[in-house]
């Protein structure tokens, strides 16, 4: 039996490995709370979270209840629903772009993102946190809009799309470094280098909030279009006479992976490694079909962020290495070995 | 079921690839479509499968003008085979052929048994039921164009499109696949570069040139020597066969 086959043995499997990945999750979750420069028992853990959902009344030092609930836990959950996003937004850029390199950066999103961003950072346009953020997302998008022009709406078939992403990201790269080797300092550079890379540092619960409501719309949007994304396998052509609205199709998903890739990055920065590598994993796991690989990719993403994170601020003593850094590292050699166990057999 | 083409009309910008075809294409029907590089099969094809709108004229479809119909509903009675499409995605034959019951399935539908026996029939048809835990990746050019062949099936379609499904295959597979097309119980309308093998499989052909149809008719009618020479520039024999009414054409290297 092949993993992919609609048969009851393989929605057990997906089935074991969804429940799976969310126990993992729970405990990777429950470990990022608990680990960090001070750590903290996982059983006060568990009481402070009861304690804040007013499910228990136990004693625990107000420092302890503090760091658990404002900055521990709801820095692992946006970590968690980056992680899921990103992994979502390759996997459907995978498919739709008929490109196993595909990700969600793919369509110049984080280069327009990044070049927002050193707007309000190196040229001070707007002032704190939240500006950065809208600087960021502004800049993603204008990025994506670009691309949409230049593919015609995305209706240029996939390498057409793929150059106008190219042609994006190398505008708004070159906008960043003009604008940071013209007008910032050395510390600036170094701010800007590493927001690049990524960092779940500032995140709060209005964080996890929006990104809550826009994982969890995307996911069911891009769900509901899973078979129609099926469908692509051979093509755009063979898709439409298999029955499925192309052009909607690509526009709405090209739209969903766009707004949700630029409200991850425009929150903790231009994470990489996750998306193009995440699909690949689940995809070995679960197979190609759609319906099953973005429930997959979700858990495990998510799951593979959670724990990047808590090696980001373990892996080097009284600092946090950016998290970029760290998918890569833990994540080469996990691919590397997916690489080689799915190597074609001659 | 029927396929009418009313005087249509294509093209790309300015230049037109399409212009004038009227065609009738009767049920149970196997239809060739031949012409040199450039004549408007493959646009033809397109237009009558609704993938692509004509500029102007209709075609209609068992009584139905297919621009009034959906392109799902329209999927559930037409299918479309293109020439030796890929993938890179690592899929197994079941899974290709599954593809078929896209247009039957709702978003989130489960299995169902009618879609089940789609997908067994079609494997059957093709002769590839042993094969379909096979990956895609590991079967030859004959047995991915059976296998195309087989999604296109599973649509369960009256009528069948087949964009010159014998391209880059030997002549054995080549022949296969065409006793295939010819024997399936439906109307199938098949662009086709070689002339001897349009001779042996169709029951009528359409011959176009420059986006127009020049002739149309029986086998025997429509590949004479005179239109080999003038619409395809080649000599060639033609030497008559009566009895099958299916011409053999030879052709010529002077």
């Amino acid at each position: 039996m092949t993993p992919l086959d609609d048969t009851e043995g393989g929605a057990f499997r997906l089935a074991l490995i969804l429940g799976l990945s969310l126990f993992l999750l729970a405990f990777a979750v429950a470990a990022a709370t608990a680990i960090g420069d001070y750590n903290i028992g996982l059983g006060t853990v568990f009481l402070s979270i009861t304690n804040e959902l007013g499910l228990s009344g136990a004693e625990i030092a107000p420092i302890e209840q503090s760091v658990v609930w404002n900055l521990r836990l709801s820095r692992a959950l946006v970590a968690a629903l980056a992680g899921a996003g990103l992994a979502i937004c390759g996997a459907i850029l995978q498919a739709l772009l008929r490109n196993a390199l595909a990700e969600p950066f793919v369509l110049g999103v984080s280069a327009g993102a990044s070049t927002g961003a050193v707007c309000v950072i190196v040229l001070g346009i707007g002032a704190g946190g939240l500006s950065l953020s809208l600087g960021a997302f502004a800049g993603a998008f204008a990025a994506f809009a670009l691309v949409a022009l230049l593919s015609n709406g995305a209706t240029s078939g996939p390498n057409h799309t793929i150059l106008a992403g190219v042609a994006a990201s190398q505008l708004f790269n070159a906008l960043t470094s003009y604008i940071v080797t013209t007008s910032g300092n050395a510390q600036q550079a170094r701010d800007v280098m590493f927001w690049l890379l990524g960092s779940f540092g500032g995140v709060r619960w209005p964080d996890f909030q929006l990104l809550l409501l826009v994982v969890i719309v995307s996911l069911a949007i891009c769900i509901l279009m899973g078979r129609a994304l099926d469908a692509f396998t051979f093509g755009d052509e063979d898709a439409a006479s298999l029955g499925v609205p192309v052009a909607r199709i690509r526009l709405v998903l090209f739209g969903v992976t766009a707004l949700l890739t630029a409200t991850i990055v425009s929150m903790v920065g231009a994470i990489g490694f996750v998306g193009l590598v995440v699909p690949h994993a689940a995809r070995y796991v679960v197979g190609p079909l759609h319906l099953r690989l973005l429930p997959a990719c979700a858990v495990i993403g998510a799951v593979f962020m959670v724990v990047a994170d808590i090696v980001s601020r373990v892996i080097a003593a009284q600092q946090t290495v950016p998290i970029g850094v760290v998918t890569a590292l833990v994540g080469v050699p996990f691919f590397a070995i997916i690489l080689y166990r799915a190597r074609p057999q001659s | 079921m029927s396929v009418i083409a009313e005087n249509l009309h294509w093209g790309v910008k300015r230049k037109t690839i399409v212009s004038g075809v009227s065609l009738t294409v009767a049920p149970g029907e196997t239809l060739g479509l031949i012409g040199p590089n450039g004549s408007g099969k493959s646009s033809l094809l397109r237009l009558l499968a609704g993938l692509r709108t004509p500029v102007s004229g209709r075609v209609e479809i068992n009584g139905q003008d297919i621009a009034r119909v959906g392109r799902k509903a329209l999927s559930r009675q037409i299918a479309f085979v293109q020439q030796s499409a890929a993938t890179d995605t690592n899929v197994t034959v079941r899974d290709v052929v599954r593809l078929g019951r896209t247009p039957h399935r709702s978003a989130l539908a489960g299995w169902s048994a009618a879609d089940e026996a789609a997908v067994a029939n079609a494997l059957d048809l093709v002769d590839m039921v042993e094969r379909r835990s096979q990956p895609w990746q590991t079967l030859s050019g004959g047995e991915r164009q059976r296998v195309h062949i087989a999604r296109a099936l599973a649509q369960t379609p009256n009528v069948m499109f087949l964009d010159e499904p014998t391209n880059h295959l030997d002549i054995h597979h080549q022949i296969e696949i065409l006793r295939i097309v010819r024997d399936l119980d439906l109307t199938s309308i098949v662009a086709l570069h070689d002339l001897n093998l349009a001779a042996m499989f169709c029951d009528r052909i359409v011959v176009l040139e420059a986006g127009a149809v020049r002739a149309c008719g029986t086998p025997d009618a429509v590949l004479t020597r005179d239109l080999c020479r003038e619409v395809f520039r080649v000599a060639a024999d033609v030497s008559g066969a009566p009895d099958t009414g299916r011409p053999h054409i030879r052709f010529r290297a002077e």
